[in-house]
């Protein structure tokens, strides 16, 4: 899969990116610790690639995805966009009004489609909203014609324009936020668990709409995610992320057959497959999800590891690339053999 | 056997309880495809819409709403609901009883008050006063009376209600009344609703303004302000309210005149009762802050200020509106106590509180009970804001099913 | 072997201002002892309703209005009888003796589920003693073990902590040591494991596994997760709308759905196992609104065998097609009611 975009170039390129909320207490609110939310992420995504950003909640996935909008200031960090003028930008260094223009460039999917819509603006006002205050699009019919574009590309009608957010159900107002998003014509979209308030039998509807305006658009994704099945699906490669940290990153299949950081394979095995035959012979992890605030010594994972040794509770593993485009996370990554998502074959083999 | 009897009573029972539940989902079934008509309107009806129609709902604040309705009327033109000279102390005159209105006279239509003869007892030396049913006193509506301001802009003599032209100094009507100087009450109610009510709205919305300002800036800017808005916010929550009332109001110089004090006094009010809408608004703004739909609108390029007031503050306006109407009452008690201790206004100022002042005195009390009903006006006036206030309240939200 | 609930055709209305919400309509399901039985289903689908219901804990303005909840009860001397459920006042002794007793439930939001202000050994031991005849040392006793049953490190220490001090799973196991206290034969779990991430999911699916095993309960499942319903259940209730579209067990559900529904949602899944990038076949529309109901049968305005005239005009009736599976579908209305010799 990640042949397809190697020769395209790099639109967002994200360097050692850091955010750490602060804890305070007392009466005069004095800082007493640090949340390390995201802790040290680089990354990148080639144009019209998606990259999906999984791990399990408090792992600061969410938490990347909204910095690298500036929806929250970074701590540290460099977050590199390529402009639709082919110029590379920081965005972390950049003011928020020096950034507002760029935002016909980024846009964002959110989670709850019911928390995203302002309930006191009708559809025409939301989806218009980037329309009038970046684009200036101050005619009003102007503005009504675009929007009732938008609505048919992402498959309303368009003369539901003027009704509220409170008459549509969870998956038409998720189509509304992806058509706020469109208004623009963005080229990075990142869209942070787009389907997983969503009911099953509408998660498609919507998985689709998003392939199909990649398609048409060429637009580019950074999918936020917990759900691996969808995950599997739409994305061409996956970073695993655990503690603020990306514990590895790789091609999709790679990711989920060959695993090479053993809490990867852990959440691998541990993904609920909607097969009865595929009942999964897995050894749960022990223990719990360590809080940001108050990490582990070495390597987060050591003390849920069952490959952990002594090294792995001193030393701060790096990031390392074993294989071309898969990076890992971990002392004994060459020596390791990890078992994947169970194949259906190997499954009725045994 | 009788197991047979039973189950078959059972099943009638059930057969019956079924029938009636039948009948009343058919009856709902009914009433859901009128309402389906309706859906295409909800689907359109911006938020004040839909937070009427939940408010339509509750009954006893719709009432409610009437009497603040005609209270607001009241304190816009006391003068056209007066029915004499509020001023006006005729010493012949004191504790006339109330007179009540007679509505139909012989089978028609036609309001009327009984004269009143009064009558000096001997012994006591004080004036007794007993209705006269031989003289019946005919009441017109928009009747010409003395001369009144409205609104300050000009002057007129048409009231409500009244007595024929020119007759009010013969014959005298006296609804709720008079006191101890023979004023009387019910012009003097009308009027002393002005000023307390008055003094209860101005002080909320100076209170409202100090609030959502302070409020605003402590949630949204989050940070220093916060931590100094919220610290003093704190300190003035911790002082005892009434002592400090009251020592402002003392401190008050005597010689201010009617209209100095009345502002000073709202004033005072405000300056203390700020906190607890601030406290609200910041809390809203903190939730608010955090909501998706604003950092949508914030990734949409939407600036600062676009985020506050199309954004946030739409969301909680009816919230402010709902927690102002609700001290409303609050200030009006406040005024009147202290008006009642003497504190506030005085005399010649008409007010709720000055009025009951007059019926501290327990002789005057014992000749004329009705000097207590400016009380009833005070817990009517706060029974009917609280019940409009819970109701705009629960009406406020119509997204938090 | 006699099922040890029984649901028949059960009605759960709720009666709001705004009219009638039909959230169970008409519910059928058997459970056998040691049976997990998953019933799945999305939102307004009426399955967390349907075992409020089966546990009498329906709020007003909600109603069971029809149908028959039959549960093997055993009362104080040991003695076996049938009683119905819905005919039980929901705030009389017989129900009180059986919930928490002999059927126990495990909630959606463990947090909220323990008070925090008595410990977690309080909160079990109290829920013994008042099930069980025993002292409050052998309540402790009970207590410990249950705790050390469901993966608790330091069980004697734990029963002096505060729901607030556990994570986040070894909350939920608390929260299932609590529901085992009293030894139920039905275990109630509704939607457990939502809150939770993948890997905990994971621990908690397994040890609920093992428990039914040692004690040999029944475990009624919700979920709105295929996956899980995939790796717990043996037997699936689908439900839609309010009833159960198809009823069968987990292998045939998933390798040989017969409901127009049950398919399109099995496909509409995403699978980890498919090639990536290729469109997924999609159920049209939404689910509609709970005031709105569809005439008929509640899926007909999605269905893509939709029959006119048939399928909008009357319920269909869950019916057996053949010795395991049962499908509320008029595209088998017509067919034997068992298939004979298969």
């Amino acid at each position: 899969m990640s042949d397809k975009f190697s020769n395209k170039p790099y639109l967002l390129e994200v360097r050692h990116l850091k955010k750490y909320f602060p804890i305070r207490a007392g009466f005069f609110r004095r800082i007493v610790g640090q949340v390390r939310a995201v802790d040290d992420v680089s990354f990148a995504i080639r144009e019209g690639e998606t990259l999906g950003l999984v791990g399990e909640s408090g792992c600061g996935k969410t938490t990347t995805a909204r910095t690298i909008l500036r929806a929250i200031d970074p701590t540290e960090g460099q977050i590199l966009f390529r402009t639709a003028q082919n110029e590379v930008v920081d965005l972390a260094a950049l003011s928020e009004k020096e950034i507002r223009p760029l935002r016909r460039d980024m846009q964002m999917i959110f989670q709850d489609p019911f928390a995203s819509l302002n309930p006191r603006m009708n559809i025409l006002d939301i989806v218009g909203e980037p329309l009038l205050v970046i684009e200036k699009m101050k005619d009003r019919k102007q503005r009504m014609e675009r929007v009732a574009e938008l609505l048919e590309l992402v498959g309303l009608r368009p003369e539901y324009m003027q009704r509220f957010p409170h008459a549509f159900s969870g998956g038409q107002r998720q189509r509304i936020v992806i058509a706020r998003a469109l208004a623009l014509n963005p080229r990075l979209v990142v869209a942070d668990e787009p389907v997983s308030a969503l009911d099953v039998s509408v998660q498609a509807q919507v998985l689709n709409l998003m392939k199909d305006l990649q398609e048409k658009l060429g637009l580019t994704y950074l999918f936020v995610a917990h759900d691996l099945s969808v995950v599997k699906h739409f994305c061409d490669r996956i970073n695993v992320m655990y503690v603020g940290k990306i514990v590895e990153s790789g091609p999709t299949d790679a990711i989920f057959f060959h695993p090479r950081h053993p809490y990867t394979s852990a959440l691998m095995s541990a993904a609920p497959i909607a097969n009865p035959r595929i009942r999964a012979k897995i050894v749960p992890l022990e223990g719990d999800v360590p809080s940001p605030a108050n990490p582990p010594s070495g390597c987060y994972f050591h003390p849920r590891c069952p490959y952990a040794e002594e090294k792995c509770a001193k030393e701060t593993p790096q990031l390392e690339e074993i294989a071309p485009d898969h990076l890992v996370r971990c002392h004994y990554a060459h020596e390791l053999t990890l078992q994947g998502v169970a194949k259906p074959q190997e499954i009725i083999a045994s | 056997m009788s197991d047979d009897r039973v189950s078959e009573a059972n099943q009638e029972a059930q057969e019956a309880r079924h029938a009636d539940l039948t009948a009343l989902s058919e009856w709902n079934q009914a009433r859901l495809e009128d309402e389906r008509e309706d859906a295409a309107a909800i689907h359109v009806a911006p938020n004040w819409k839909l937070t009427w129609w939940r408010f339509k709902k509750h009954r006893l604040a719709l009432v409610s709403g009437l009497v603040v309705i005609l209270l607001a009327l009241i304190v816009l033109f006391p003068g056209f609901f007066s029915t004499m000279d509020p001023h006006k102390s005729r010493a012949q005159q004191s504790f006339v009883p109330v007179q009540r209105i007679h509505f139909i006279d012989d089978g028609a239509f036609r309001p009327f008050v009984y004269g009143i003869v009064g009558r000096r007892n001997p012994e006591t030396l004080r004036m007794e006063w007993k209705i006269d049913e031989e003289k019946k006193i005919p009441i017109t509506f928009f009747a010409r009376g003395f001369e009144y301001e409205v609104l300050g802009l000009f002057t007129t003599n048409i009231h409500f209600i009244g007595v024929k032209e020119g007759d009010i100094e013969e014959n005298p009507i006296y609804l709720l009344g008079t006191d101890r100087l023979g004023r009387d009450q019910w012009s003097r109610l009308m009027y002393g609703t002005r000023v307390s009510v008055s003094i209860g709205l101005i002080s909320v919305f100076v209170s409202v303004f100090l609030g959502v300002l302070l409020g605003g800036v402590s949630g949204y800017y989050g940070g220093v302000p916060d931590l100094i808005i919220q610290r003093m916010i704190e300190i003035l929550q911790s002082l005892p309210a009434i002592p400090i009332w009251m020592a402002l109001t003392a401190a008050m110089p005597r010689d201010w005149s009617v209209e100095q004090t009345y502002f000073a006094i709202t004033l005072i009010l405000a300056l203390i009762g700020w906190t607890t809408l601030a406290r609200e608004v910041r809390g809203r703004f903190l939730v608010l802050r955090e909501e998706d739909f604003v950092m949508a609108a914030k990734l949409s390029g939407a600036t600062q200020s676009r985020i506050i007031f199309r954004h946030m503050v739409p969301t909680f306006y009816s919230h402010i509106i709902a927690t102002a109407t609700l001290a409303v009452p609050v200030m009006i008690i406040s005024e009147t106590f202290l008006s009642f201790l003497g504190l506030g206004l005085r005399p010649p100022a008409i007010s709720w509180g000055v009025l009951l002042q007059e019926a501290q005195n327990l002789q005057s009390v014992a000749i004329a009970p009705w000097l207590l009903l400016p009380g009833l006006a005070v817990i009517i006036t706060v029974l009917a804001l609280n019940i409009l206030g819970d109701g705009l309240r629960d009406a406020a939200d119509p997204y938090s099913h | 072997m006699t099922p040890l609930l029984s649901v028949r055709n059960l009605k759960t209305h709720f009666f709001l201002d705004e009219g009638v919400v039909k959230a169970v309509d008409g519910v059928d399901f058997d459970v056998f002892p040691g049976q997990v039985v998953g019933i799945v289903g999305e939102s307004g689908c009426g399955k967390s309703v349907t075992i409020k219901s089966v546990m009498q804990l329906i709020q007003k303005p909600g109603r069971i209005i029809d149908g028959q909840i039959l549960f093997r009860h055993h009362d104080e001397a040991g003695r076996e009888t049938i009683i119905d459920l819905a005919q039980l006042d929901p705030h009389g002794k017989t129900i009180r003796s059986i919930r928490g007793a002999e059927i126990a439930l495990i909630p959606q939001e463990p947090m909220a589920s323990f008070s925090p202000v008595h410990t977690i050994g309080d909160q079990i031991m109290e829920a013994i003693l008042l099930h069980l005849d025993v002292d409050e040392e052998e309540a402790r006793r009970i207590a410990v073990e249950r705790l050390h049953e469901v993966g608790m490190p330091n069980p004697e220490q734990r029963l002096n902590a505060y729901s607030w001090e556990l994570s986040g799973g070894l909350r939920q196991r608390a929260m299932i040591a609590m529901s085992l206290a009293c030894n139920p034969r039905l275990l109630i779990a509704d939607e457990p494991t939502t809150a939770i991430d993948v890997t905990t999911q994971a621990q908690v699916l397994n040890l609920l596994l093992t428990l039914q095993k040692q004690h040999n309960m029944a475990i009624i499942f919700i979920t709105h997760d295929l996956g899980v319903i995939a790796q717990i259940a043996d037997f699936v209730v689908v439900m839609y709308l309010g009833r159960v579209m198809e009823s069968g067990p987990v292998e045939d559900i998933f390798f040989n759905p017969q409901h127009p529904y049950t398919k399109a949602l099995l496909e509409s899944i995403p699978s980890i196992y498919a090639p990536a990038g290729k469109r997924l076949p999609t159920i049209e529309g939404s689910i509609p609104h709970p005031f709105s109901r569809p005439s008929g049968c509640p899926f007909h305005p999605r269905c893509k065998a939709f029959m006119p005239g048939v399928c909008n005009a009357a319920i269909p009736k869950l019916k057996a097609i053949n010795d395991r599976q049962s499908v509320s579908c008029f595209l088998y209305d017509h067919a034997p009611a068992i298939v004979e010799g298969s």
